[in-house]
């Protein structure tokens, strides 16, 4: 099985652990991983906010390096959005030649062409609908018994676009957290929004939102996370707003592939569980 | 009163017929029904309700909106689009109003616009984002001490994970260029 590969800005950075998760979970699950060459920004939530053409220009060129590599047509990307900027460019050029050429009129000058042939897939779709609990079942090393786990999905893999859960209510994790031998949580915050880069220009509105996820959380040992920005919002200002609702919030907050990988058997250090900003102290022990 | 003089200066770029109009377009079947503002996360913040909002700009109200910080506290969670009856495009039409307080460099927005427009400078510049180069720029750019203050114990911690550098990022080719300057070409046509 082999997919091409679009990290984005932030797994080389903030996201560091995501990156190295995804790539060590896939590769103890036989996946490969072809790392799109000289990829770029996806204009992230900003240059939809700034322009219209180059919110679609930034992720075009990165599909159109991509498409070059003929024989692989499926990009697997986790961050949701960078997913969602790419799988934009797919859904909006498929039936619109129109706007097709005017990104390739931009995209011209450096000799790339985008004819749409790309197939843009989240991590979580690859895990879900390409592996599936069976996959994980056959390389399972430990089982996460005792560990409650409270599935977030944030917006923009399930939004606006539908294509590998129910929008509304999303559960494809559910399979994959009792197929590693952890329960589930049951909440109603796995779809809601975590305020995105609210929490950056308007601290007070973002934080309530993350408060309420936090808060909906409490009785899990963990929420897990598939997205970047989710991750940071939910675990990098557990002290503030704990102390701003005087009420003990913190959580341990992990990605999706640092549960499985763990359960495949790699070692925290493989899954740099030293990089996560809130990992509790009880969480730690249950691990051992 | 004043102030609604001093916004119409600013905005005074803004010919409103044709900024709005494409907005307009996006949302002229909305029937007024409410789903957008009872699907929002962001709408206990907000001073007009989505729906309303949708209702100022099918009126042609433009100082109205760009006074409201209705669309800026949208946070492209993508539910009254999935919802919305009529199927309109409510998040991408939020984003051109963003779009439009980004071009003309609305004053009420700066938080906001400075974001977007050092995150987008970053991109330019070096092709990938240089978180720290970035957040740097934006603080440089907000001239007020007390929000970089806000951030620092955070930056600290990452920096102390070694996820982010001080170090100002290694001299490259600009690889976005070409681009950049095609959209803005494209922009000024359309």
């Amino acid at each position: 099985m082999k997919y091409q590969y679009y990290p984005g800005c932030s797994l080389e950075g903030t996201a560091l652990e995501y990156n190295v998760s995804t790539r060590a979970l896939m590769e103890s699950m036989g996946v490969e991983l072809l790392e799109i060459k000289d990829w770029t920004c996806c204009g992230a939530s900003a240059a939809d906010s700034a322009s219209y053409f180059l919110s679609l220009a930034l992720p075009a060129r990165n599909l159109a390096i991509a498409e070059k590599t003929e024989d692989v047509t499926d990009i697997l990307v986790p961050c949701s959005a960078c997913y969602l900027n790419l799988k934009k460019v797919e859904e909006k050029t498929k039936n619109n030649p129109e706007l097709l050429g005017e990104l390739n009129s931009i995209l011209g000058p450096d000799q790339l062409e985008l004819k749409g042939r790309m197939h843009v897939r989240h991590l979580l779709d690859v895990i879900t609908t390409d592996l599936g609990p069976d996959t994980i079942h056959k390389y399972l090393k430990r089982e996460l018994t005792g560990l409650k786990i409270a599935p977030y999905y944030g917006c923009q893999c399930l939004r606006p676009y539908p294509v590998f859960d129910d929008p509304e209510l999303p559960r494809s994790m559910e399979p994959l957290i009792t197929a590693v031998g952890a329960q589930i949580h049951p909440w109603n915050m796995g779809g809601k929004c975590c305020g995105a880069s609210h929490v950056n220009t308007k601290p007070d509105v973002g934080l309530e939102l993350v408060g309420g996820i936090l808060q909906d959380a409490k009785g899990a040992d963990a929420i897990i996370t598939i997205c970047p920005m989710c991750q940071m919002n939910l675990e990098a200002y557990q002290k503030k707003i704990s102390r701003k609702q005087n009420i003990n919030l913190s959580m341990t907050i992990l990605y999706l592939p640092q549960l499985i990988g763990f359960a495949l058997g790699l070692s925290q250090q493989q899954l740099r569980l030293d990089l996560n900003l809130s990992i509790t102290d009880s969480f730690r022990k249950k691990l051992t | 009163m004043g102030n609604t003089a001093g916004l119409q200066k600013e905005i005074g770029a803004i010919s409103t017929f044709a900024d709005l109009a494409p907005i307009r377009k996006m949302i002229r079947s909305c029937i007024q029904c409410g789903t957008c503002t009872a699907s929002c996360p962001n709408e206990f913040a907000m001073d007009f309700t989505p729906r309303r909002l949708w209702r100022m700009v099918l009126m042609d109200q433009t100082e109205d909106i760009f006074e409201s910080k209705t669309f800026v506290l949208c946070s492209s969670c993508y539910f009254c689009t999935l919802r919305c009856p009529r199927g309109l495009p409510l998040t991408e039409a939020m984003s051109a109003l963003k779009q439009i307080a980004t071009r003309k460099k609305l004053p009420k927005f700066k938080e906001s616009v400075n974001f977007y427009s050092c995150f987008i400078e970053s991109v330019r510049r070096h092709g990938r984002v240089n978180e720290a180069e970035f957040m740097t720029r934006y603080f440089a750019r907000l001239k007020n001490p007390l929000i970089p203050l806000r951030f620092a114990p955070l930056g600290v911690r990452l920096m102390m994970k070694g996820k982010i550098s001080m170090l100002p990022p290694i001299k490259q080719a600009r690889p976005l260029e070409s681009i950049f300057r095609s959209v803005e070409a494209l922009e000024e046509r359309k």
